[in-house]
């Protein structure tokens, strides 16, 4: 195994970081997530870190615990698309003809509305809760996937090992899952560490919108519309998610490249 | 005494390559080779892939390809040192007194200009003729490289030439500004025999005619004997033998020059063609899918078992397509295919998995035939498993058997194919046609993306596993050469038809119909003069008609 680079250790070690206080939230956040601690808007200082949000509540313990919810819910959403996106498109792929035309077509349709507008539309008559949010973030998005996962898919498909593998007589599951995919997974990897922060923005957009996670549960775009009031007087509480969601997005793609580049070897990873 | 055109000195050529997901690392491609080009003579340069060929006649204009970086001797070029001239000097040099020709004319043409404003760029661009001078010479290349319509030819588009066309106007672009030197790169490499013979001896004419000197950089040694007055070999990035033309063909000193010169002399006896076959493919017409034009027509032949059929013809005539129709991918229109005596379902889908299991196919490009993220084991040992649930340290015993049968042996299951060379990557491929004991194995094209040594060894090797296994061989080829190698029956095909079909001691013998004729006498032997030979020959016939 070879050192790791520079740029994957700080990725790495930042990404690793949010992951970890949004697992332990309750155990490192120093205030409850909704409870008012001080009054509205206090400076930071060593009892709150970060200061208080608009009615008094620790914004440090708001972050995590908001960090929490809203990485959650990308992590599962980006899951979902991918899941549902790239077997969807290894399926036209490899099927062609009018399959391929039935699950294009549906997708065309779907991505002609902006996605925004359509999760509000979708989110408006639904009960805005935090399964219906995966889902309607996770449909939307996999029809992304869908696209980039058929079109690495439609190249390799054509390969001459892809048709060996018919000729012996395989059967989908095996062309879709043993030929193509391992094949396809160095565009996917990298795809998944920027729809992951799409995701992260698109929750975060949702909540400021009042459309997303409701409160009082906290999520970084739900803080930033809690304090968007206190920029007027020079107050930076709703900088500081947007300081967070950067540097998650940043470190996140440090990792995803790395992997990238580990996954492009085609000596399985060994030196030559 | 002759003048000195190009002198290259102890050249020292060296790349980094950038495996990914691994640390870069150096390495020399080309070791201290030195040699002399005299004004107006030939200087043939070859070898196998990775023998340095194409970077040193590259570097005779001073050009590095993709991080090529020419890092010891000199080049001398009438009478300077190019490699110390810079940019501005380089400028001045490449499209005036060096120009190049290219292997594939199709990807060197600009698709969207017509062809005189490509021919006359250069010329025009370095200021050494007016346009109308220009053109004026351009036409008259297009003559003396035996171009039809030399007038209008200039006028038209890429595409609308043949590929053979093509590379003339591409000899013609290069001798348009009066060069002292021209670098051939593989310029007959992708036509087929037929073309190239043209091809060839227009280029061998407008040579000697413009007195130009010139480097022809090819992997066939029988075409570059008839070209050259001077024969450089070259392996690894090392010269092998330099000598005349003469001395390399007649009297070679090295091994490796040896070998090449006597390579495909393998010698096959035909076998006994009175057997049901095992194969009958009987009044096939094909199309494709949307299309009204039938790439095959009415194609009939047997094959016995244990025994090989060889399929020959130009691109486009339809032999790949046959072996489309026999595999099922593209389900015949008309006509029938029987299998060990059974009728075999045009479709694919159609078929049981023990017809599948007995029509195996290996490809011509062993890289895209195997999956690059699978294992040779996990490539050899799918089909053991996928036909005979072969699992664990059975399947592990069954691939180790396969790797020794094609001569690979221990430490090879766990490689990835990137790990593989050329030869062994085909040997996999056979390896796991073999893995599922066919009665017969669709060879398309095995051999010809590989080096002759290496591609003598397939043969050799498929040979044997014929005589062990008594699989048969469908073996589908343009080259010749390997079919008298290895088939014990023969079919030619041209434009969809089967142009003439039997055993091979009948199809290689005279009486030829003309479409044959043309076939045989266009491939390349390894003797000085067939060239003028072959042409003589034409003539005479042609005057006679």
């Amino acid at each position: 195994m070879t050192r790791l680079p520079l740029a994957a250790l700080i990725g790495l070690v930042f990404t690793g970081a949010y992951f970890a206080a949004a697992l332990l939230a309750p155990w490192i956040a120093p205030y409850g997530m909704a409870e008012i601690v001080g009054d509205s808007w206090e400076p930071s200082s060593s009892q709150f870190w970060l200061g208080t949000d608009s009615i008094g509540r620790d914004l440090m313990s708001r972050m995590i615990w908001g960090g929490r919810t809203t990485i959650f819910i990308a992590t599962c959403a980006t899951l979902l698309s991918f899941g549902m996106g790239s077997i969807l498109g290894f399926f036209a792929a490899v099927k062609g003809g009018w399959v391929d035309q039935v699950l294009s077509r549906l997708v065309d349709l779907m991505m002609s509305i902006p996605s925004l507008i359509s999760a509000l539309v979708v989110l408006s008559v639904m009960p805005v809760t935090i399964p219906v949010l995966i889902l309607v973030m996770g449909i939307l998005d996999s029809t992304r996937v869908f696209r980039l996962a058929r079109a690495v898919a439609v190249d390799i498909a054509v390969m001459d090992y892809v048709e060996a593998a018919r000729l012996r007589g395989e059967k989908q599951g095996w062309i879709i899952f043993r030929e193509i995919l391992p094949n396809a997974l160095s565009p996917l990897v990298a795809e998944m560490g920027l729809r992951f922060i799409f995701a992260v923005l698109f929750i975060s957009t949702l909540s400021f919108l009042g459309l997303g996670v409701q409160p009082p549960m906290a999520d970084w775009g739900g803080i930033v519309k809690e304090n968007k009031e206190g920029i007027v007087y020079g107050i930076p509480a709703a900088l500081i998610p947007a300081f967070a969601i950067a540097t998650l997005a940043i470190s996140v793609n440090l990792v995803a490249d790395w992997v990238l580049n580990r996954t492009s070897s085609l000596k399985g990873g060994r030196g030559a | 005494m002759p003048e000195t055109l190009l002198d290259v000195r102890g050249l020292v050529i060296e790349a980094t390559s950038y495996p990914p997901g691994e640390p870069p690392k150096d390495v020399t491609l080309v070791h201290g080779v030195s040699f002399t080009l005299e004004k107006g003579k030939v200087l043939g340069l070859i070898g196998e892939s990775g023998a340095g060929k194409s970077t040193i006649g590259l570097s005779s204009m001073a050009y590095g390809r993709g991080g090529v970086r020419i890092t010891g001797g000199e080049v001398w070029l009438n009478g300077r040192d190019i490699l110390k001239g810079g940019a501005g000097g380089l400028r001045a040099l490449r499209g005036k007194e060096v120009t190049y020709v290219a292997q594939s004319a199709a990807a060197a043409f600009n698709p969207a200009k017509p062809l005189m404003e490509q021919v006359i760029e250069t010329t025009l661009a370095r200021g050494m003729m007016g346009r109308a001078e220009a053109e004026a010479r351009a036409v008259d290349l297009f003559r003396q490289l035996g171009l039809p319509n030399p007038e209008t030819i200039g006028k038209r588009f890429p595409h609308q030439v043949s590929g053979g066309q093509l590379q003339r106007v591409m000899t013609a672009m290069a001798l348009c500004p009066k060069p002292d030197l021209v670098i051939f790169d593989e310029p007959t490499t992708a036509l087929d025999v037929t073309t190239q013979i043209d091809v060839l001896a227009a280029i061998k004419r407008a040579i000697h005619e413009t007195g130009v000197g010139a480097l022809y950089i090819t992997h066939d040694l029988a075409v570059v004997a008839q070209v050259s007055d001077h024969i450089m070999v070259l392996r690894h990035g090392k010269t092998v033998e330099y000598g005349t033309c003469q001395q390399i063909i007649e009297a070679p000193q090295e091994d490796y020059t040896r070998a090449l010169v006597s390579v495909r002399s393998i010698d096959h006896a035909e076998k006994n063609p009175d057997v049901a076959p095992v194969l009958s493919v009987q009044n096939v017409t094909a199309r494709y899918k949307g299309t009204h034009f039938d790439v095959l027509k009415n194609v009939t032949v047997d094959l016995p078992p244990g025994q090989t059929l060889a399929i020959v013809g130009e691109s486009g005539s339809g032999k790949s397509t046959l072996a489309r129709v026999i595999t099922g991918l593209l389900p015949a229109a008309q006509g029938r295919i029987t299998f060990d005596g059974r009728d075999l379902s045009p479709d694919l889908s159609g078929r049981s998995r023990n017809d599948l299991r007995e029509l195996q196919m290996i490809y011509q490009m062993a890289d895209v035939a195997m999956n690059p993220r699978q294992t040779v084991e996990t490539i050899i040992g799918r089909p053991l498993e996928f036909y005979f649930g072969l699992r664990g340290a059975e399947k592990r015993k069954r691939v180790q058997e396969l790797l020794d049968q094609i001569e690979m042996g221990k430490g090879f299951a766990d490689r990835y194919p990137a790990e593989l060379s050329g030869g062994q990557k085909q040997r996999v491929c056979i390896a796991r046609a073999l893995a599922a004991k066919p009665k017969l194995i669709i060879c398309d094209e095995v051999t010809s993306a590989l080096d002759p040594l290496v591609a003598d060894g397939i043969l050799k090797l498929l040979l044997e596993l014929q005589a062990q296994e008594g699989v048969a061989y469908l073996f589908i080829t343009h080259d010749l050469a390997t079919v008298r190698a290895i088939a014990d029956r023969i079919a030619v095909m041209f434009k969809g038809k089967v142009q003439r079909y039997g055993p091979k001691s009948d199809v290689l013998a005279p009486p030829f119909d003309d479409y044959t004729d043309l076939l045989l006498s266009s491939v390349p032997e390894m003797k000085l003069g067939w060239l003028e030979q072959v042409l003589d020959h034409r003539k005479m016939e042609g005057a006679g008609n």
